[in-house]
């Protein structure tokens, strides 16, 4: 009724300060069913794969191989091989991404090039990660014959992180007040012994966020994996960073899509793993960046 | 001593530089694979052909009309659902809620976004199609409009992110000099704090879409893979087909430099030039914002 009457003020007399009042409230309650409709679906979802999953899960869903055609067994070359994917991407992302950071936050001029290096980077980022297993494709599979392998896999989804690195890990460096570096150059560092004792240091947890946020998207993603890494399945655990690998994202496309009459909890199972992997990853990112801001010495 | 300290810095800022540098190099790199594997299409397949609506690869029909309406509805529709909620997310976040609520809300939105898309789909087949099917009366609910809701949900992360960081960095006080005037909160928002934040908001809209135009697996385990040209007004209810799906599904299974592997590599060089387009007006929007804010604050 309240509202009825509201509207009609409203209705009435537009400007008067009681349908002032009226309008704001409408509007704050329509933004709020926005907000509203953003947040259920996540909690939903998020929940709902503990729930039906959870029952999947036992130590033998998570260290045995799957059989009978995906449709019996576990999922553990698929952890494994994620595992090993995420490891191989921060072996090549998180050296070039910190590096990359460093170079626009305490090197860099302010020029055309400069310029030029932040565009590619908001381009890198932007890049549909099907493109990435096409360049991963042509590059390291095909151009460096690395075949369908971990390392070819590595490689294309450690460029697909290379932006998040990037940005997360400068906005923490510039962050670092610009006193700090004055002192410890006028006591007589050089310049990089200033970034390695001073400025790493103080800025190693927001970096270490980024780094974890940017290896976080490499373990969900399939796309850039599809042709460069994943197969469908392996009767053994690879031996090489040269061999193909099973993977939990494309384990998860392939048994909800490719296996008719695949029991519903194994696929649930499969999900809330690959959820737990990644808000797991998330999870500890935002925990170390709210820890880093009540420590900060500055 | 003082020499090999010397040597070192002098190759450690080497690779500073290199890893700065890297990502114009892979911007590059990527453009040429693309283009390598991708232009000898023009040779190899007419223009009436691409231009067709017929996409049987087998039969050398490559009409590429039917994949890009796929995308370009999809990403319509996504859009519908996107912007508004995305928006209104982002100003109830940044305007309206408390402090104490928005420190949870804005990371509960990112988790969204860090959910594997992969894990969107397998839930869009399980829930969303069925559902839709059984609402709306369809032979299959696994189509475009099944396609454009799990899309929004994998932009709206990404808009309501940069627009409420936008939203937030309008200084305080254009916000007073509003309400000191005798605006309401309400009009503050709409006629002060969101035009004022309108490059940033612009950006975040340019953004969700760029990476619903790019997302794969959800598209593609979830809009039915049909490739047929979507011009009918119903068509949103009907399966389709887009560029990022055709590539995903096919890619495994064409030989390496056929005419079926340099389509799909042609229209990855597509997407490639559009995300490029996207990403380089959205960049200028934001560059422009900052030189304008400068400009007012100086």
């Amino acid at each position: 009724m309240d509202i009825i009457s509201g509207l009609r003020e409203i209705y009435k007399n537009p400007n008067s300060p009681a349908s002032r009042k009226n309008k704001q409230k409408l509007g704050f309650g329509l933004l709020f069913i926005a907000t509203v409709i953003t947040i259920i679906p996540i909690v939903a979802i998020i929940l709902f794969i503990f729930i039906k999953g959870i029952s999947a899960i036992s130590w033998e869903f998570l260290t045995t191989f799957p059989s009978n055609g995906m449709k019996e067994g576990g999922i553990y070359p698929a952890i494994v091989g994620t595992f090993y994917l995420t490891i191989g991407t921060a072996l090549f992302s998180v050296p070039l991404g910190i590096g990359a950071a460093i170079y626009l936050s305490e090197y860099a001029p302010d020029n055309r090039w400069t310029r030029a290096i932040r565009i590619a980077i908001i381009n890198l980022a932007g890049i549909p990660s099907v493109v990435y297993g096409l360049f991963g494709l042509g590059l390291f599979v095909i151009f460096f014959k690395l075949g369908t392998s971990i390392l070819a896999g590595a490689l294309t989804l450690s460029i697909m992180t290379l932006p998040v690195i990037i940005s997360t890990a400068e906005e923490a460096i510039r962050a670092v007040p610009q006193s700090f570096r004055v002192i410890s150059i006028s006591v007589g560092a050089t310049r990089w012994q200033t970034i390695r004792r001073i400025v790493l240091p103080q800025s190693l947890p927001g970096i270490m966020t980024g780094v974890i946020l940017g290896l976080e998207r490499a373990a969900g993603e399939t796309a850039p994996i599809l042709f460069t890494a994943a197969v469908f399945f392996l009767p053994r655990l690879p031996n090489s960073p040269l061999d193909p690998t099973m993977a939990l994202p494309y384990h998860l496309f392939v048994i909800s899509t490719q296996v008719p009459g695949m029991p519903i909890d194994i696929q649930y199972g499969t999900a809330l793993v690959l959820i737990i992997f990644v808000l797991g990853m998330n999870l500890i990112a935002t925990i170390i960046r709210s820890r880093a801001r009540a420590h900060r010495q500055w | 001593m003082e020499t090999t300290k010397n040597w070192n810095e002098f190759i450690l800022k080497w690779l500073i530089k290199f890893s700065g540098y890297s990502a114009i190099i892979f911007v590059i790199l990527i453009f040429y694979f693309l283009l390598l594997a991708g232009l000898p299409t023009i040779r190899e397949v007419s223009l009436s052909n691409l231009l067709s609506t017929q996409w049987y690869p087998i039969e050398n029909y490559f009409g590429l009309l039917p994949l890009i309406g796929g995308t370009i509805i999809v990403t319509f529709g996504a859009a519908m659902f996107a912007i508004p909620i995305g928006l209104c997310t982002a100003v109830y976040i940044s305007e309206v809620s408390p402090q104490s609520a928005r420190n949870y809300l804005k990371p509960l939105v990112e988790a969204l976004g860090g959910i594997p898309s992969v894990v969107l789909g397998f839930l869009g087949i399980m829930i969303l199609a069925p559902n839709l099917r059984l609402l709306l009366d369809l032979p299959t609910g696994l189509s475009a409009l099944a396609g454009s809701i799990l899309l929004a949900g994998i932009a709206i992360p990404t808009i309501v992110s940069i627009a409420e960081d936008a939203l937030d960095s309008v200084p305080r006080s254009y916000r007073d000099g509003a309400l000191a005037l005798g605006a309401t909160e309400w009009q503050t928002i709409w006629r002060v704090t969101f035009p004022a934040a309108r490059s940033g908001v612009l950006t975040a809209i340019m953004l969700g879409i760029g990476r619903a135009i790019g997302e794969t697996m959800a598209v593609m385990m979830i809009t039915g893979n049909a490739a047929v040209l979507p011009i009918k007004l119903n068509s949103l209810f009907h399966p389709v087909r887009t560029m990022t799906a055709t590539i995903a599904a096919e890619m495994g299974e064409v030989a390496k430099n056929s005419t079926h592997y340099h389509v799909l590599f042609f229209i990855g060089l597509l997407l490639f030039i559009v995300s490029l387009g996207i990403n380089i007006a959205a960049s200028t929007a934001m560059f422009r914002q900052r030189k304008r804010a400068e400009r007012i604050l100086s």
